[in-house]
């Protein structure tokens, strides 16, 4: 990086002052002998890769953008999306109850969040795309009376993608409602007891300046959590939920190119997880304001940056 | 406007104020002085509900705080009425307390347009009008982490302000400010005591009790050691404990 400004000063045995000397930076000769044999080595993988037949990157190519895929993909992204607002919603809810003075209400949080993050989320999508077998039908009355108001057979009603809506969004309340609670007790005292003071309640307080300061602590687990999310749902394809690693993994069982729709698959899941950052750093930015580490948006800097002159340079 | 008789609070078995006799006039300025500890501020506290009492009672302008008698019972009052009492007793914080995610405008905005339905063009106009009267006008667009601690405590006495209080509390306001920014937020507040504004004020600062207050209460432990004058208190106290605080603070 800092190349020595050459014919600076050649070095003429003692004929330059001391204070004249030019430095040369030590050589890492180490760092380069490994840089090479890790690129060798990288270089290598990738030609067994690209001059293996059983890629078949035609293959790739030809369900890269095939109406299965793309339905599959439609499928993963509401699921995605529709399980991290259930997570959202439903975490807030049970983070508040967490925090409650109820202690009714803070032990069954408490039970809650300790019953779906202690089970395997498979165990947990099994269960529900098999609910029928525990209940054929599910009604909805007034427990312990006769009361009913509605009832229908749960195969009707549990579908295999609401199964697995069900499965993730229920898992994610458990764990958003722990990042959200952590966010809110982050939050000083003192903010509460200064809302309380000019008169504002409880809800209004949590509304207005308790959540959007614990936003700040709370958006980056969250959208490490929708990462995780959009991948997890490659599991709802043990009970058919018609998502992209489903229907992949249709399309395999019948012509059994299994490595090039994994790799049509894994691209797939790839391009999206990039895309989740953007929103991610917009809401980091948003939630951010007045404090110190809110800083421009990274394309923002990126085009503030001048060619800087170094000043006194050949002088 | 502030009348307490025997309030008693304790945290766990420590209990930190042991009958405490007070009465504020309207328009009084009452200093409470004492060593860290003494229980001025849990007190301070107990006046707008932020702390429950456990025994005695409280009344701002008449009116019990955080309770309602019912026969020989007093019933604690849901929040929702608590937060209607607190409208009109503004308090300002050691540590200032502004909400950090919003401008020093927006933080006076806040309550006047949530909490008593004010339209934003009134309220904005108001707090403009309020960061003016305490020298901030120029500043309304910064958040508190652009600002000096000496600034972010006037716009927190602005924000009190914002809600028309009755009375205001004070909880050692410039404690946490340098020794140079003290003297902008003591003026602020030498303009409201000359406004005619009831307030109640925990300090160290023994000048500005001097000239400011009209009633000097010296706590310690828990107890009124001695109050009245603050010339009488301050300058010729009769308590022993209160001459060996002052030798010291002085």
């Amino acid at each position: 990086m800092k190349a020595p400004a050459p014919a600076l000063a050649a070095p003429q045995a003692q004929a330059v002052p001391d204070e004249d000397l030019h430095t040369v930076p030590v050589r890492h000769w180490g760092r380069w002998a490994t840089a090479a044999v890790v690129l060798v080595l990288g270089a290598g993988t990738l030609w067994s890769l690209a001059k293996n037949p059983n890629l078949d990157w035609a293959t790739v190519g030809e369900y890269l953008f095939h109406e299965t895929v793309f339905s599959g993909l439609v499928t993963t992204l509401w699921l995605t999306a529709a399980a991290m607002v259930i997570g959202l919603v439903g975490g807030t809810a049970v983070a508040v109850m967490r925090l409650s003075s109820n202690p009714v209400l803070s032990l069954l949080a408490g039970l809650f969040i300790w019953f779906f993050r202690s089970t395997p989320i498979l165990v947990q999508i099994i269960f529900w795309g098999f609910l029928g077998a525990l209940y054929q039908e599910l009604a909805i009355g007034i427990p312990f009376t006769d009361v009913t108001f509605f009832a229908a057979p749960t195969s009707e009603l549990i579908t295999p993608t609401i199964a697995a809506l069900l499965a993730l969004g229920l898992n994610e309340v458990a764990y958003a409602a722990e990042i959200i609670r952590g966010g809110i007790q982050s939050i000083d005292p003192g903010q509460a007891e200064a809302a309380h003071s000019l008169g504002m309640r409880p809800g209004l307080t949590l509304r207005r300046v308790v959540l959007p300061q614990a936003m700040r602590v709370i958006v980056p687990p969250m959208g490490n959590e929708t990462v995780t999310m959009l991948k997890t749902t490659a599991l709802v394809s043990v009970i058919a939920g018609h998502d992209l690693m489903s229907n992949i993994q249709d399309v395999y069982a019948q012509n059994y190119k299994v490595i090039p729709l994994l790799v049509v698959a894994a691209l797939w899941y790839l391009l999206l997880v990039s895309l989740l950052s953007i929103p991610q750093g917009w809401l980091e930015r948003r939630y951010g304001r007045g404090t110190s580490s809110a800083s421009a948006s990274p394309l923002r800097r990126l085009l503030a940056v001048r060619p800087r002159t170094r000043k006194g340079a050949g002088a | 406007m502030v009348v307490a008789k025997g309030v008693t609070k304790r945290f766990g078995k420590l209990e930190v104020l042991k009958g405490i006799d007070l009465t504020v006039g309207r328009g009084e300025v009452c200093c409470l002085l004492g060593p860290s500890g003494s229980g001025k501020s849990t007190f301070l506290r107990c006046v707008n509900h932020l702390e429950r009492l456990d025994g005695g009672s409280l009344t701002v302008d008449g009116e019990r705080v955080g309770y309602r008698r019912r026969g020989d019972a007093l019933h604690e009052l849901p929040e929702r009425e608590i937060a209607l009492q607190r409208r009109d007793i503004g308090m300002v914080f050691q540590r200032f307390n502004l909400f950090p995610h919003m401008t020093a405008l927006e933080n006076v905005m806040e309550a006047p347009v949530r909490v008593r339905r004010e339209s934003r063009a009134t309220a904005r106009e108001r707090a403009g009008k309020l960061l003016d009267r305490v020298g901030l006008g120029d500043r309304a667009g910064h958040y508190p982490a652009q600002l000096s601690g000496g600034q972010q405590q006037r716009v927190a006495i602005a924000r009190a302000l914002a809600m028309e209080p009755k009375l205001m509390l004070f909880d050692e306001p410039t404690s946490a400010l340098d020794p140079e920014l003290v003297g902008d937020v003591l003026d602020v507040m030498r303009s409201l005591a000359a406004d005619g504004m009831t307030m109640v004020v925990v300090t160290h600062e023994i000048g500005f009790a001097r000239e400011v207050a009209d009633t000097a209460v010296f706590m310690d432990e828990g107890v009124v050691v001695e109050a009245g004058d603050p010339r009488e208190v301050l300058d010729r106290p009769v308590q022993e404990r209160t001459r060996a605080f002052l030798s010291k603070v002085l």
